[in-house]
């Protein structure tokens, strides 16, 4: 890891964000090379969605910058740099949309400003549909996936999207093995052509399978780096502050 | 006594003889000009929760309306100022202090509606309190013609080009704004378009029922469809069967107009809710029964039972 690309996918510099006065990021600093898969680490109420809301630019930070692919974030997201896969509580599972009219939007960036679908976007809603395997589900109404693959859905929206750098706030909760394996080679897939991700997660066990690199949070960062130096015990303990559900 | 026997083509030419009326075809002119506009948003209601706040933008429109006529303007104008004013200080008093949406809505648009009583009944404008609040689409005048078709001309051509991003912005606003839209803006562009079919549909049913307008239709496609292009399709085809047979029955019954097309509305709700195909009631209970008859049989005794 000597040398580094240029341009690091993400990168947070001194980042403080306050709520009513309190810190809840305080003077995080975070890089993210290209082609990498981080995952980001804490307690409930580390900061992890804050993090994310940060970088995706919906609150405002107290101090600090977010660059993502060398740009600030709101010229980084109108090229469609950027990809946010929400957590599933944040979506009206009810709307009157179909899975495919849902990876649809990840094209709306591409579009003109009537919206109306290219051959080329049809072309990219397809790929993403057979990368997901959601093919024979592309005509059902978005609630009546199952936990996977509403997950599987949103992931295709992002591969549709082309974005380079991508934030996945607990995408493994709730989800079936199969469609978490999907995930997950779809995340390398993503690696393999230079693209980055920064997943947030609960689930420890998985970390190892995919992610090259991790970010441990609590409220300030702990630790970030390679998994194999920042991904050990001490580490964990020091960010939970627990000794039972870790692995050895 | 000679008896009533009238032929099916006599009932029929009594029960259409309204249509060839020349303020009748007028009002369903206008009507289903208002209606169309007012159920293509009523999805993006229906979707966004937004009923009371159709209702809030309604009333808070009435000052604007007096003071509009008292000033000569046209009164489209003053109902839209007064419209997005209410919207925008309904806003601002949220952000600024500890109450609770729903309080503050509520606090708003009666203080608007009640201003703008003290306004009729003090200004020499000329409005008639029973149209605006009522509706009087049979007595339309040529001036207030001009003025709601713009306007709803106007709304078709906004939703036509930003459709798209509005239902985006209901489903998802965190991936609108991650594709660079500003979901802020989509927010404003939104109630501005509620604002503008609040002001259209007032000409048609009147202010206190023009939220039936803006409401009823997308709940009723809402019940029959899960795709957002049918939504808005069987809306549209619902608010307009309830406009064409609205004015009609207003005609047959010498009833309040406003009264009749919304009635109508109700009652295609009411009628959708007991037999729509997946979402109606009746389907639902069959659904349950169903399933519970396939857990008894595949699993507890039949004594076990109730």
């Amino acid at each position: 890891m000597a040398s580094q690309p240029a341009t690091p996918s993400l990168e947070v510099d001194d980042l403080t964000v306050t709520y009513a006065g309190e810190p809840v990021l305080e003077r995080l600093t975070l890089q993210l090379p290209e082609a990498s898969l981080c995952a980001l680490v804490g307690r409930n109420g580390a900061g992890k969605s804050t993090l994310f809301r940060a970088v995706m630019g919906f609150l405002t930070p107290a101090r600090g910058r977010v660059r993502i692919a060398g740009l600030p974030v709101p010229q980084a997201q109108r090229r469609q740099l950027v990809a946010y896969v929400p957590q599933s509580e944040q979506v009206d599972w009810q709307f009157p949309l179909r899975v495919r009219d849902v990876v649809l939007m990840g094209r709306y960036g591409h579009m003109n400003l009537l919206r109306l679908a290219s051959a080329a976007d049809r072309r990219a809603v397809e790929q993403a549909l057979e990368r997901l395997d959601l093919l024979p589900l592309a005509d059902r109404q978005i609630g009546a996936l199952s936990g996977g693959q509403r997950k599987r859905a949103f992931l295709a929206r992002a591969l549709a999207q082309g974005a380079r750098l991508l934030l996945l706030d607990e995408p493994f909760t709730g989800v079936d093995l199969a469609s978490e394996r999907l995930i997950i080679d779809t995340l390398i897939d993503l690696r393999g052509r230079g693209a980055s991700a920064l997943i947030a997660t609960h689930d420890l066990e998985v970390i190892p399978r995919f992610c090259d690199r991790v970010a441990l949070l609590q409220r300030q960062l702990l630790a970030c780096g390679p998994t194999a130096e920042v991904f050990t015990r001490g580490n964990l303990l020091r960010t939970f502050g627990l000794t039972d559900q870790l692995p050895a | 006594m000679p008896p009533l026997s009238l032929l099916p083509a006599d009932v029929l030419t009594l029960l259409l003889e309204p249509l060839q009326q020349a303020f009748i075809q007028r009002a369903l002119a206008v009507g289903g000009l208002v209606a169309v506009v007012c159920a293509v948003l009523s999805c993006f209601m229906t979707l966004k929760g937004w009923a009371l706040m159709g209702d809030a933008v309604s009333h808070a429109v009435l000052p604007g309306v007096v003071l509009a006529y008292a000033l000569g303007l046209p009164f489209a104008l003053g109902a839209f100022v007064f419209g997005v004013g209410s919207v925008a200080l309904m806003g601002w008093i949220r952000e600024h202090s500890r109450i609770r949406e729903d309080t503050v809505t509520g606090l708003v648009f009666t203080g608007f509606f009640a201003l703008g009583l003290v306004l009729i009944s003090k200004l020499r404008s000329g409005v008639d309190l029973s149209h605006v609040l009522f509706g009087n689409l049979l007595g339309i005048a040529d001036g207030d013609i001009v003025q709601t078709v713009l306007i709803a001309v106007l709304v078709l051509l906004v939703l036509l080009v930003r459709g798209r991003d509005l239902v985006l912005f209901c489903f998802d606003p965190g991936h609108a704004r991650s594709i660079g839209l500003r979901p802020g803006l989509l927010h404003y562009l939104l109630l501005t378009l509620l604002s503008l079919a609040a002001v259209a549909g007032l000409q048609a049913v009147g202010i206190l029922l023009v939220v039936a307008m803006l409401v009823t239709p997308g709940a009723t496609a809402y019940l029959l469809t899960d795709r957002f292009g049918r939504l808005v399709v069987l809306a549209v085809l619902s608010a307009l069967v309830a406009t064409l047979l609205g004015v009609l029955c207003s005609y047959w019954l010498d009833a309040s107009t406003a009264g009749c097309i919304v009635v109508v509305q109700t009652l295609q709700f009411g009628l959708v809710l007991l037999i729509a195909p997946h979402h109606g009631l009746l389907a639902r209970r069959r659904a349950n029964r169903l399933a519970l008859a396939a857990t008894t049989s595949a699993g507890s005794r039949p004594g076990s039972a109730p």
